[in-house]
C-alpha cells in the first residue's frame, strides 16, 4: 500500500466504531484515484478492514457504482426507469447509444466513453436525466445530448467517480 | 389553485437555504434552541409521539412509537437519517438534502437529543455526489456554531455527526440493508425481530429515520404537537411532500396536507397535457398498484390508500395518460425490481427475474396466452415470501394494471406488438 493510501485508509477507519465500515468509502477513494476497484484496491482494503480480498470483492460487487474493470473516462448513466420511459427516455437513449457508438456497460474503444442504463435518479421532475461522471443533467433531449457531448468531448474530465 | 402553505418547502427556490446565514434570519435553529434550552429529552419525544407523526420513508410506521422502543439500559445508541431515496418516482429527500441541508440537520439533533443519541449517521444515496457535497459543508457550518459536536448551545448535550455515502444499492434504502451497509457489508436485509432499536449498528439499538421525518420533528417541536396533529386525517396527520412526475404539466414537489384527493395534486401539477386523458396513477412509488380514473376522489394518505389495496409509500406519484402502454410501463417496472433484488430470497430473485422475463416478451409482442396466465397466478408464491418488501413489491403494480387493462394485454399477444406504438409519446 502506498504511503498516501494507507494515510488515507487510516483517516476513514477512525470515523468509525468498527473500521469494515471505512470499507466502501475506502474503495471510492482508490476508484477516484485508479479509475476503478483494481486488485491492489482490494488487498489494500483487507489489509487495512482485517477481512480477507474475497470478502472485499463479494461486497464489491454488490455495489453499481464500484467498478470491477477499467471504464471510459466519461461515465455517463442515463436514467430508464418509468417517470423517465414516460417522457421520452426509451427513444433517447437508442440514440444516446446510435451517438457513441456502444451499448449499455461498454467503453468506447479510445478509452473515453463508458454508457449504463440506471434505474431511477431522483430526478423525475425534469426527465429524461442523466448523470455524466455523478453530475446531473435534465430535460434532455437529442440536440441537448449532443451539445453535452461537444463540450465533454473538448475537456479532459475529472475523475469520473469522485469520492467525496 | 392555490398552493398550501409550505412548512419544509418553505423558502426552497428564493432562498439560498443551505447558507447558515439565510437559515438564521428565516428562523433556523429555533427549534433546537426550544428543545435543548427548554425541554427535557422525554417532553421532545412526548410532543413528537402526541403528534401522531408518521414516517415519511415508505412505511409510515408513528416515529414517536419507533423512538419508544429503544431498551433503557444505558447501552450506547445510534440514529441513522435515512437518505438513500431511490424509490422511483420520489425526489423529494434528494430536494432536501441539496436546497434546505441545515433543517434536515436541525431536525437530526433535535431527535438524537430526544432518544439520547451521541453518535448519528447520514446515509447519502451514492448517486447524490453533489447532494453531499452539500450537506458536508452546512454540517460543518453547523458545527461552526456549536450546533453540532460537544455541549452543544452550552449545555450539557454533545452530538457527534458523520457523513456516509453509498455506492449504488436500491434495497439499502431498507433499513436492516442500510445498517449493513453501514458496517461495510454487502446491503442484504437482516431478519426480523429483533428490530434495530434492539440490535441495529454494530449490533446497538439504533432508530433509522427517514430525511423528511426529520425535518418535521423541527417544526413540531417549534409549533407544538397539535398544530402538526390538526392537518388532515387524524391518524394520518400532517403534511407530505408529494413528488409528482410522469405525464403532467408541471412535475415537481408539492407540499401538501395529507388526505388532500388525488384529483387536486393532479391539479396543482398543472393537470394533463392538452387532449389526453387520465389512465393510470400510481400514488406511492413503483412498489405501489395502480390507481385509475374512477379512484381520483381518494384521500393522498396512509390509510385511505391501504384501504384501496395500495399505499402511500415515499410520496413518488406517477401519473400516466391515455399515450402510455401499461405493458410497457409494467416491463419498465418489473425490469427495476430485477435489478434491484439483493438476491438472499428465493421469490424475489428467481421470481422477480421470471415475472421480468415474461413482461418483457409481451412488451415486444412475443408473449403467449401462457406468460398472461401465468402472470396472474404468480403473485401468490411471490407476495408474502421474502425477507424485506423488496419482493412484495414486484408484483402490486403489475397486477393491478392486468386487472385494469386485460385487453390492452391481450392485444400485445393478439397482435404481436403494441397497439398504442407509444414513441416520444410523452413529450409535450
Amino acid at each position: 500500500m502506498t504511503p498516501q493510501r494507507l494515510a488515507r485508509g487510516q483517516e476513514l477507519v477512525a470515523r468509525y466504531p468498527q473500521a469494515q465500515s471505512a470499507l466502501i468509502p475506502f474503495l471510492q477513494y482508490c476508484q477516484e484515484q485508479d479509475g476503478y476497484v483494481t486488485a491492489q484496491a482490494v488487498e489494500d482494503a483487507a489489509e487495512l478492514m482485517g477481512i480477507t480480498p474475497g470478502e472485499v470483492e463479494s461486497i464489491a460487487s454488490f455495489y453499481t457504482l464500484l467498478f470491477k474493470e477499467p471504464v471510459g473516462k466519461h461515465v455517463i448513466q442515463v436514467c430508464r426507469t418509468l417517470s423517465c420511459m414516460l417522457r421520452g427516455a426509451d427513444d433517447l437513449r437508442d440514440y444516446i447509444k446510435r451517438r457513441l457508438g456502444i451499448g449499455h456497460l461498454e467503453s468506447s474503444a479510445d478509452g473515453q466513453f463508458y454508457y449504463e442504463e440506471v434505474e431511477c435518479l431522483a430526478a423525475c421532475d425534469r426527465a429524461p436525466c442523466l448523470q455524466h461522471n455523478l453530475e446531473f443533467h435534465y430535460d434532455l433531449t437529442p440536440a441537448a445530448f449532443d451539445a453535452l457531448l461537444e463540450q465533454w468531448r473538448e475537456n479532459v474530465p475529472q475523475p469520473a467517480m469522485p469520492a467525496e | 389553485m392555490a398552493q398550501p402553505e409550505p412548512v419544509l418547502m418553505k423558502g426552497i427556490g428564493e432562498l439560498d437555504l443551505a447558507d447558515m446565514d439565510v437559515y438564521l434570519r428565516t428562523g433556523g435553529f429555533e427549534g433546537l434552541r426550544k428543545a435543548i434550552v427548554e425541554m427535557t429529552p422525554e417532553a421532545v419525544a412526548e410532543v413528537v409521539s402526541a403528534s401522531n407523526l408518521r414516517g415519511r420513508g415508505g412505511a409510515g410506521f408513528p416515529t414517536g412509537r419507533k423512538w419508544s422502543f429503544l431498551p433503557k439500559d444505558g447501552r450506547q445508541r445510534y440514529l441513522v437519517c435515512n437518505c438513500d431515496e431511490a424509490e422511483p418516482g420520489t425526489f423529494k429527500d434528494r430536494m432536501l438534502l441539496e436546497r434546505t441541508p441545515l433543517q434536515i440537520i436541525e431536525g437530526l439533533i433535535i431527535s438524537a437529543y430526544a432518544i439520547g443519541v451521541k453518535q448519528a449517521y447520514v446515509y447519502i444515496r451514492g448517486e447524490f455526489l453533489e447532494g453531499s457535497r452539500i450537506f458536508r459543508r452546512a454540517l460543518a457550518a453547523a458545527r461552526d456554531r456549536n450546533f453540532v459536536g460537544a455541549n452543544i448551545l452550552g449545555s450539557d448535550y454533545s452530538l457527534d455527526v458523520v457523513i456516509h455515502r453509498g455506492a449504488g444499492a436500491y434495497i439499502c434504502g431498507e433499513e436492516t440493508a442500510q445498517l449493513e451497509s453501514l458496517e461495510g457489508k454487502r446491503g442484504e436485509p437482516r431478519l426480523k425481530p429483533p428490530f434495530p432499536a434492539i440490535a441495529g449498528l454494530y449490533g446497538l439499538p439504533t432508530v433509522v429515520n427517514n430525511v423528511e421525518t426529520l425535518g418535521y420533528v423541527k417544526h413540531i417541536i417549534e409549533r407544538g404537537a397539535a398544530w402538526f396533529a390538526a392537518i388532515g386525517p387524524a391518524k394520518s396527520p400532517g403534511p407530505k411532500i408529494m413528488s409528482v412526475s410522469g405525464n403532467v404539466r408541471k412535475p415537481g414537489n408539492y407540499e401538501v396536507p395529507l388526505g388532500i384527493p388525488a384529483r387536486e395534486l393532479i391539479d396543482l401539477a398543472g393537470g394533463l397535457l392538452p387532449g389526453r386523458r387520465l389512465k393510470a396513477f400510481q400514488p406511492g412509488g413503483a412498489s405501489s398498484a395502480a390507481l385509475f380514473e374512477e379512484d381520483l376522489d381518494v384521500g393522498i394518505d396512509f390509510d385511505s390508500l391501504a384501504a384501496k389495496r395500495t399505499m402511500l409509500g415515499s410520496g413518488g406519484f406517477v401519473v400516466m395518460d391515455d399515450t402510455a402502454c401499461m405493458v410497457r410501463c409494467a416491463k419498465t417496472l418489473t425490469r427495476f425490481f430485477e435489478h434491484e433484488s439483493c438476491g438472499q430470497c428465493t421469490p424475489c430473485r428467481e421470481g422477480g427475474q421470471w415475472v421480468a422475463r415474461m413482461v418483457s416478451r409481451l412488451e415486444a409482442g412475443e408473449g403467449s396466452d401462457e406468460d398472461l396466465r401465468v402472470l396472474g397466478v404468480i403473485n401468490n408464491t411471490i407476495t408474502g415470501t421474502n425477507l424485506c418488501p423488496l419482493g412484495d413489491s414486484i408484483m402490486p403494480f403489475l397486477s393491478s394494471v392486468m386487472r385494469r387493462f386485460p385487453d390492452e394485454f391481450k392485444a400485445h399477444v393478439t397482435q404481436h406488438a403494441c397497439p398504442l406504438k407509444q414513441s416520444m409519446a410523452g413529450v409535450a
